[in-house]
């Protein structure tokens, strides 16, 4: 292998690449070939930093260099300063928004230092498209160990020792569930990788996807060995196709090498696994769903029991993960689980990745030790909220959770405590929410999200959660009635205990945790006629406060329709009979003048 | 046996390798819908049909899986389509006015297509670049940071 005097970790994650990532690697590429470098420097295109925020980015190794914001024109100054001369480009490193103190270093960066990488050790530090250098961070040789030295009950033992439990959602123990699905009796066992990452707000699946595909296959091969399974399946949303494609060259190489297939590593092992796309069905994320849905049918969830490490796909013994449980598997059989388990509280051990959004500073993924709390996540590794507004709510797990208010913000990610508190860890969503944002109208969301996806199997999932909808839209649209709340409750109770499966056992969280923290916003809603954080068009009235009003003239750049009129030291009014109601000078002004 | 004026022979030539590559294969309706659904554009009911008899399975079977996932479309599809993400940062970060404007300005809803088959709108579930937010992907393509102006802008560019 060629030597290189400098790596360019440079991101192709979607959020790079969009903006504009692939742009400034032609760029640069060109510009290292004119100056004869390209032999001694080599740009390699990793999977996503996390850092999605200050995009595009790239790492300078083995200097550790961090540089954000990268634009092609960037390229001949860094090649010019850095590469050749050795001083890197002040104006392109990341700058600390309070002290506005350069950082050059990557692991010194906020963002950065705060975090702990298990799952997500490897992303943006080798190419994805290189089995090779996943080897070389000793990748796989957890799975050597675990198939030519350790028996299955001993795999088992070492990962009911680690803790580890689903990072799908439900958190229920990876090595118990294994240990079910090995006793079962069947002619063939399936080990399947849930990867139909569907919760909006949650993208660290396929970020791990994108940056470490041969982890996932490592964790699914000792999956395999441990409770005996020759088949495994990863089903994969369509809509990742970049994933989609790493993983087939991961799979191919992993077979090339003998790594999976007949006979792996000569220990007289079979076990092959295969891609299967999803077709869009948020439901399909369920697990009985899923199977249904690789058997070739309407992706609905059936009662259990039967569980399916006892009869799951075509009805055999199986065993399903999601990605990012499967990432962590390897790491445990070759550091041993107490090693693992040395991080983290008393039920939750080793770490979490979760993906921050929203109206928060540094958007991206963020993988967190258990026991963090989320003000330390959201304001000292998130870089708190922008805009100078103040924070309101943090929504956890997507829309099977819930949020959670200032007052609970010390609260430790942790399984247990995030429940009692009316959320769940979910994947690992957290949607940051400021003083803008009307709950109501979040919950009205979620629920328009969730009645769309409802597969329609059981009445109370299918009819109840089109019946919140309806009141929250009465609600929002000002036509709420005294007893509507009552309603909501009352349908939110029978949803919750009477669904089939999780997604409509889940479904009223976003309602029920609304109205338990901000149960004053849908009294104003209802009572009132008002919406306090100014979100819900239909009880606005669109006019401007003069008093409040500091004629700055903001609303008028931003309107959309020409709508409000303004000069330079007057107080902006807003013409009823051209107004959209989009919004947009709410959000422009700053001194909170429109009514 | 299969005869529909947005099928040409070529197309059917390729319906008929997919159907025979999977023939055997069980649980292969979803590919199969889905390779189908690339080589047309979209699925008509005919084509169910046939490749319902093509894989003998019931017709409400396929009927069922085609109808059940949201990747699937019975009806004509434009020449580009756009999805706008409504997943939750985005529309925290105000996706809504970007779709709006968009469905006002070509005339079409969610799940709907232009008279002249350039566009097919879609509302989409969280693409997982909530980085970007608001985003919106036309065809493979995705654009972060949408403000209604620019996305109007951007479609422009498509023809």
């Amino acid at each position: 292998m060629n030597q290189h005097r400098l790596d360019l970790m440079l991101c192709g994650g979607t959020g790079c690449h969009a903006s504009g990532a692939s742009e400034f690697k032609e760029a640069l590429g060109a510009e290292l070939e004119r100056q004869n470098l390209d032999r001694e420097i080599r740009i390699i295109e990793t999977g996503c930093n996390g850092f999605c925020a200050v995009g595009p980015v790239m790492l300078v190794q083995p200097e550790g260099i961090f540089y954000q914001q990268l634009q092609p024109g960037d390229a001949e100054e860094l090649v010019e300063e850095h590469f050749l001369k050795g001083r890197p480009v002040q104006r392109l490193l990341y700058k600390e928004p309070a002290s506005k103190e350069t950082i050059p270093i990557m692991d010194e960066i906020p963002f950065f230092a705060n975090q702990m990488f298990r799952a997500m050790r490897n992303k943006g530090q080798i190419d994805p498209e290189s089995i090779d250098e996943y080897i070389a961070r000793d990748g796989y040789f957890g799975m050597a160990r675990a198939v030519n030295e350790l028996t299955p009950e001993e795999i088992i033992e070492e990962v009911k020792t680690s803790g580890l439990r689903g990072r799908g959602g439900a958190g229920f123990p990876a090595g118990v569930k294994w240990g079910f699905a090995a006793k079962a009796e069947g002619d063939i066992k399936y080990v399947l990788c849930n990867a139909d990452e569907g919760d909006p707000g949650a993208f660290m699946d396929r970020s791990i996807l994108e940056a470490d595909p041969h982890a996932v296959l490592e964790g699914m091969i000792i999956a395999a060995r441990a409770i005996g399974a020759s088949r495994g399946y990863i089903y994969c949303r369509t809509e990742y196709p970049l994933a989609i494609d790493r993983l087939s060259l991961a799979i191919e190489n992993a077979r090339n090498y003998g790594l999976l297939g007949e006979d792996i590593l000569g220990s007289g092992f079979d076990f092959d696994i295969d891609i299967y796309q999803g077709a869009g069905a948020f439901v399909c994320g369920e697990e009985t769903a899923l199977m249904r849905s690789i058997e070739g049918k309407r992706g609905m969830p059936r009662p259990r029991p039967p569980f399916p490490a006892n009869k799951g796909l075509w009805d055999r013994p199986t065993v399903l993960n999601n990605v990012e449980t499967m990432a962590n598997v390897g790491q445990i059989i070759l550091n041993g689980g107490e090693w693992y388990a040395s991080v983290g509280t008393e039920s939750s051990k080793g770490t979490k990745v979760f993906a921050m959004s929203g109206d928060v500073n540094n958007i991206g993924l963020v993988e967190v030790p258990m026991g963090i709390t989320l003000r330390k996540m959201i304001f000292d590794i998130g870089g708190g909220i922008p805009k100078k507004r103040k924070f309101k709510a943090v929504q956890l797990g997507g829309p099977s959770g819930g949020c959670v208010p200032e007052k609970y913000l010390d609260t430790p990610v942790d399984y247990e405590e995030i429940a009692k508190v009316g959320a769940i860890m979910g994947s690992g969503g957290v949607i940051v929410m400021d003083e803008k944002t009307c709950m109501v109208d979040m919950a009205r969301f979620f629920m328009d999200f969730i009645q769309d996806e409802s597969c329609g199997k059981c009445t109370p999932c299918r009819e109840g959660t089109r019946r919140i909808l309806e009141i929250l839209d009465k609600i929002a649209s000002g036509h709420g009635t005294p007893g509507d709340i009552e309603i909501l409750e009352d349908l939110c109770d029978v949803i919750k205990t009477s669904s089939l499966c999780g997604l409509g056992q889940t479904a009223p969280n976003p309602v029920l945790s609304t109205l338990r923290y901000f149960r004053e916003e849908y009294d104003a809603h209802v009572y009132e006629k008002r919406c306090p954080a100014k979100r819900c068009a239909a009880l606005l009235k669109f006019t401007v406060d003069p008093d409040k009003c500091k004629k700055c003239g903001m609303c008028y750049k931003v309107c959309p329709s020409g709508a409000i009129t303004w000069q330079k030291k007057e107080v902006a009014s807003i013409d009823r009979e051209k107004c959209v109601q989009c919004l947009a000078c709410y959000d422009a002004c700053r001194y909170d003048a429109i009514e | 046996m299969l005869s529909h004026p947005d099928i040409t022979p070529e197309m059917k030539q390729r319906i008929d390798e997919i159907i025979a590559s999977h023939k055997d294969t069980p649980g292969a309706v979803i590919p199969v819908l889905r390779m189908c659904q690339d080589v047309v554009g979209y699925l008509p009911v005919e084509l169910i049909d046939y490749i319902s008899r093509g894989l003998n399975l019931p017709r409400s079977d396929v009927y069922g899986v085609a109808t059940f996932y949201s990747l699937f479309s019975l009806t004509p599809r434009g020449r580009h389509t756009v999805r706008v993400c409504l997943g939750t940062a985005c529309y925290v970060k105000g996706v809504k006015e970007a779709m709006d404007r968009i469905g006002r300005t070509y005339g079409i809803g969610s799940g709907e297509t232009t008279d002249d088959r350039r566009f097919s709108l879609e509302a989409v579930r969280c693409l997982g670049a909530c980085g970007l937010a608001p985003v919106m992907m036309v065809d493979q393509h995705t654009y972060g940071g949408i403000k209604p102006d620019q996305a109007l802008e951007i479609l422009e560019k498509y023809e």
